[in-house]
């Protein structure tokens, strides 16, 4: 079978489409993956034990269990329960949740990394806990995350071909339709292979700018 | 009430075929990840470049997508793989080429003042690897190692959409039977948590027993 130019010109406006929830999805799951992992990581930092305990399992069983199994928890057992999500929602939950809690570890180090001066200095002048938080720590923590945090979330980005066992119409379910109608696999699954390798390929420079930016966490 | 002793062995014969994938993945992935780690390290340019195309490559794209192409597009060049076999070469490339990155990694942390004091043995290029900088090297490397073998194990749940009928695939069937989706989902979920705790605890062990010898030696 040839490459065919002519095909690939008649698809592209489908796969555009696509290319469209893709990065939808990538957005909405990092915004959710940002918030659930400060909230993993604040959680475990609780002074209750049995808070942080819990919390601390949790994420490791959604760290060591599939994404594709947790779409389809989310997907088909949640809604046997009442809760019916449409697909977009339930994979933004998904990418989000799991995520989360890789992203929970980059604030944990990046929260340990702040000084005990800082801490001490805090109390010294009569912050109380949110103050802390607010003021001395998180703005302290968060720039040199920031490099580590993208990482993750570029990771992400290439993960939401997953979303397309759940019936959402991202890139690669519009691909996986285009060519199981026309019976043709070389040109789409080799353009959705392009496309991530191009958008990675440019992610890879806005790491290193971001990282010259903002600096490294030492581990 | 549904009678879920069969259902549990089909889970069951499923968690084979997730267990046979993550090692035979496992084991490509470890040889592509040393090729491609020290290829990048090489000091022939051609070498370095082939390396470095395959991590960027495998790196760049993502599993879901190599595994499709592998399995749809490669029969159009004349290469037909089976399921097994096009998820065993997905998952090894993908996983490789992150592990390359370790090796890397893990080679360069070696101190120069190890490569001096072979210079100053006479130790060839080969020996030095092999006796001095390898033994230190692996250590370094076999966390990260345990770490990447999880997202392999995780990986594995995404060759369920190419008819490959491993764990998650066979809890698809189950609820495709029974229309239950809270007993099937939950069993390999566990299932899968219960395999990533064997794997980091097996190289936990394995750190400590490669470890052994080597007290005082690392100062990091």
């Amino acid at each position: 079978m040839e490459w065919d130019w002519e095909f690939v010109r008649q698809i592209f406006p489908t796969l555009l489409q696509g290319v469209k929830i893709t990065i939808l999805a990538t957005i909405l799951g990092s915004v959710l993956a940002a918030v659930v992992g400060l909230g993993i990581a604040l959680l475990r930092r609780s002074p209750s034990r049995w808070i942080s305990r819990t919390t601390g399992f949790i994420a490791e069983f959604i760290r060591g269990t599939p994404l594709l199994v947790q779409l389809y928890f989310i997907f088909y057992v949640l809604p046997d329960i009442g809760i019916l999500l449409p697909p977009l929602v339930a994979g933004v939950i998904g990418l989000g949740l799991h995520y989360g809690t890789y992203t929970a570890e980059v604030y944990r180090a990046g929260i340990d990394n702040v000084a005990r001066g800082q801490w001490e200095a805090a109390k010294a002048c009569n912050l109380n806990p949110r103050q802390t938080w607010t003021h001395i720590i998180l703005p302290q923590a968060l720039p040199p995350m920031i490099p580590a945090l993208a990482n993750y979330f570029i990771a992400m980005f290439k993960e939401t071909p997953l979303l397309s066992a759940i019936t959402v119409l991202e890139l690669m379910n519009q691909a996986k339709s285009v060519a199981n109608s026309s019976y043709r696999y070389i040109e789409p699954m080799t353009l959705v292979g392009a496309f991530f390798l191009v958008i990675s390929l440019f992610s890879v420079v806005l790491l290193r700018w971001l990282e010259r930016r903002y600096g490294r966490i030492e581990q | 009430m549904t009678d879920w002793s069969g259902y549990i062995g089909l889970i069951l014969q499923g968690a084979l075929v997730t267990i046979e994938l993550t090692i035979l993945g496992s084991a490509l992935a470890l040889v592509m990840a040393f090729l491609a780690g020290m290829g990048r390290l090489s000091r022939f340019f051609a070498v370095r470049a082939l390396a470095t195309a395959y991590i960027e490559f495998f790196r760049g794209t993502s599993i879901f997508v190599q595994l499709f192409w592998a399995y749809f597009v490669l029969p159009f060049f004349g290469v037909s793989l089976t399921p097994l076999q096009a998820g065993v070469l997905a998952l090894g490339l993908n996983v490789g080429a992150y592990g390359a990155e370790v090796v890397r990694g893990a080679i360069k942390s070696v101190g120069k003042e190890q490569y001096e004091a072979c210079v100053a043995l006479n130790l060839g290029r080969w020996q030095t690897m092999r006796h001095i900088v390898l033994p230190q090297a692996l250590l370094v490397m076999l966390p990260t190692f345990g770490n990447n073998a999880i997202e392999l194990l995780k990986a594995t749940a995404v060759v369920s959409l190419i008819s490959l009928t491993d764990m998650t695939f066979q809890a698809q069937v189950v609820r495709a039977q029974t229309g239950n989706t809270l007993v099937p989902f939950s069993t390999i979920l566990f299932l899968y948590f219960i395999m990533a705790l064997a794997i980091s605890y097996g190289m936990r062990a394995l750190e400590r027993r490669m470890a052994r010898g080597l007290d005082g030696v690392r100062t990091a």
